[in-house]
């Protein structure tokens, strides 16, 4: 799971050039890992077990890794970083680091999930490098999981249609927006995630072979709005535009 | 200088469109340092599509052939990508920047071990190699550089126009042997289900969406039934979502659907970046908004500004006023 800034209306940048501008911006964990996150709650009530979320980035990410325990989740692990974005082969090398640490204490996870892709780097590939490095089967972009009798059927949607997979586990899944609408943190969530233990992992891995330079808002468009008026007495200025441009 | 390779996305021998757009940027490229671009082909069923990519630009189109390749599988198409790349020694490989170009090209960097850049719609290629990319679904550039001994990317869609080379070629083909080994079946595609014919949110000529500020659930039906009356679909905004009012499938943004409408309605929606990036291909936006300075509004062509609640059943009656008239 990655923490984000939560945007507002517009993205900044800092005047560097370097960095989103979060002054104004509160932070929020990324969309598609919501809904990965509330996947995995509902696995563990299904199936019982444990689900637990991880993620790399600043300290301060120890806030979405309790919010994520006050929704369902019963162990946290923040992999701390000080600089602000680490690239994606060596954030994945230091997933793959962190989910090894783990599973040589208490044995492998059935199943990790990851985002499709995150909403702030958009870089399309830390869950399949992890799921490559660790020789699991991977597809990303779920809409559709259940897990019985070993196997993870995976639902996703492609241009033809809805396409199925089914995945032994151990396995990987990457999960998109829609997949579920996740909950939101009860009185009792938020008690037991603030008592949670947030563990700590040191992030390894070498740097890969992307550098970021510079971050830069696209041009604006502009548009000379056009006011058809105030109130149900524009229906008809409406109406006009539609016929105007060939709608109706 | 090793060539730019375009992995040509299909499904069971229909390319995706986005590949006609790879093809041209890879020939935007390639002239610019003189090499030739290439085409790989992953199945079967895509040799078909070989001579329209000589149309395209590639010189030699390279088509794999293999039992476990007859329908599409990600563990299997990186795999043979990365096979590709050892083989035939290409210094960029492009493919679409869509779900499953993505997801083919990760698989197949995570195995090179080399970066992989998604969504790229700028190339420079000098001294060093450099990349403009989409971040936040495209509210904003990255501009990186890259270091790798083969340059792994995905355009990003509708980044280039896809156009057909001055002087096209008739490509030469080859087939490229790869060796898999069976694990790579175990994420195969085991069922589909093909899509109904109808519009879609994608595709439907008139949209009408609507922000927090339908209010409820019930307050779709005036959507609903302007949409119907236009022929259209109704659409929705993250917050609709995530109040439950409407399900996913409707929801029109960066996590969400990319339209594409000739009108599209946005009632009661402030017109949050995420929420633009998946309306800004409408060719004609109307706002109806209570705030006249929301995003939404002064990015619009046209806005009305006015409560939803008595402006969409306003125009729903006028409509049905002109038409019976
Ligand atoms: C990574 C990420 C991805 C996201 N992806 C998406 C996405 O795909 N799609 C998306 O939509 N959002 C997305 N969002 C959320 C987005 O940032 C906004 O929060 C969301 O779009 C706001 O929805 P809204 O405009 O309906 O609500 P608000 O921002 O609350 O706006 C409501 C609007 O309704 C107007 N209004 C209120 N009452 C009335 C009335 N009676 N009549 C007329 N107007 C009225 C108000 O003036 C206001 O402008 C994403 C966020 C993140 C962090």
């Amino acid at each position: 799971m990655k923490r984000v800034p939560a945007p507002g209306a517009k993205i900044n940048v800092t005047a560097d050039g370097r960095h989103v501008d979060t002054a104004n911006l509160g932070f929020t964990m990324s969309p598609h890992e919501e809904c990965a996150v509330e996947a995995g709650a509902q696995l563990v009530e299904q199936h019982g077990g444990e689900a637990t979320v991880l993620t790399l980035g600043p300290v301060e990410a120890e806030e979405q890794v309790r919010y994520a325990v006050s929704v369902g989740m019963q162990r946290g692990v923040v992999l701390p970083i000080t600089d602000d974005d680490w690239d994606p082969q060596r954030t994945a090398r230091a997933i793959t680091a962190a989910v090894g640490e783990l599973e040589a204490a208490d044995g492998p996870f059935d199943l990790l999930l990851f985002g499709n892709e995150s909403a702030d780097s958009g870089g399309f590939q830390v869950g399949i490098r992890v799921a490559h490095a660790l020789g699991r089967p991977m597809v990303n972009g779920a809409k559709g999981l259940t897990v019985a009798d070993g196997v993870a059927h995976v639902e996703r949607e492609a241009d033809a249609g809805r396409e199925a997979y089914e995945l032994p586990l151990p396995a990987v899944v990457g999960v998109k927006e829609g997949l579920n609408l996740p909950r939101y943190p009860t009185m009792r969530g938020r008690l037991a995630s603030k008592k949670a233990e947030v563990a700590t992992i040191e992030p390894t891995g070498e740097p890969g072979g992307l550098v970021t330079d510079r971050l830069q808002s696209p041009p604006e468009r502009v548009s000379q709005t056009v006011v058809l008026g105030h109130g149900p007495d524009a229906a008809p200025a409406v109406v006009d535009v539609l016929e105007e441009i060939g709608v109706l | 200088m090793g060539s730019v390779l375009v992995v040509v996305e299909h499904d069971r021998g229909s390319p995706a469109p986005a590949t006609l757009e790879a093809m041209t940027a890879a020939r935007t490229l390639a002239g610019q340092t003189g090499v030739d671009v290439e085409a790989l082909t992953i199945g079967a069923a895509a040799d078909d599509i070989a001579a329209e990519l000589g149309a395209y630009g590639a010189a030699v189109v390279h088509r794999v052939h293999h039992e476990l390749l007859d329908d599409y599988g990600p563990e299997a198409w990186g795999e043979v990508i990365a096979q590709a790349v050892v083989a035939l020694g290409p210094s960029v490989v492009l493919a679409t920047g869509t779900d499953r170009g993505n997801e083919f090209m990760a698989q197949a960097a995570a195995r090179l071990d080399a970066p992989f850049c998604a969504n790229v719609t700028e190339f420079r290629r000098g001294e060093t190699f450099e990349v403009t990319r989409v971040r936040w679904g495209g509210s904003l550039l990255e501009s990186a550089t890259v270091t790798a001994d083969v340059h792994l990317a995905s355009v990003a869609h509708h980044s280039t126009d896809a156009s057909p080379a001055e002087t096209p070629s008739a490509a030469a083909l080859s087939t490229l042997t790869v060796t898999l080994d069976p694990s790579v079946a175990r994420t195969r595609i085991v069922a589909r289900v093909e899509r109904e014919a109808g519009v879609t949110l994608a595709t439907a000529p008139v949209v009408v969406g609507g922000g927090r500020g339908v209010g409820s659930a019930d307050g779709f039906a005036a959507l609903q039934e302007l949409a119907d009356e236009l022929g259209g679909i109704v659409g929705c905004s993250r917050a609709v979502t995530n109040n439950g009012w409407r399900n996913h499938t409707d929801q029109v943004g960066q996590t969400g659907t990319r339209i594409a409408p000739d009108v599209y309605f946005a009632c009661g929606i402030s017109g949050a970046i995420q929420h633009w990036v998946g309306a800004m291909a409408s060719k004609h936006i109307i706002a109806v908004n209570t705030d006249p300075q929301a995003n939404m509004v002064t990015k619009a062509g046209y806005a009305v500004i006015a409560d939803l609640h008595e402006m969409i059943p306003a125009i729903t009656e006028e409509i049905r006023r002109r038409r019976a008239g």
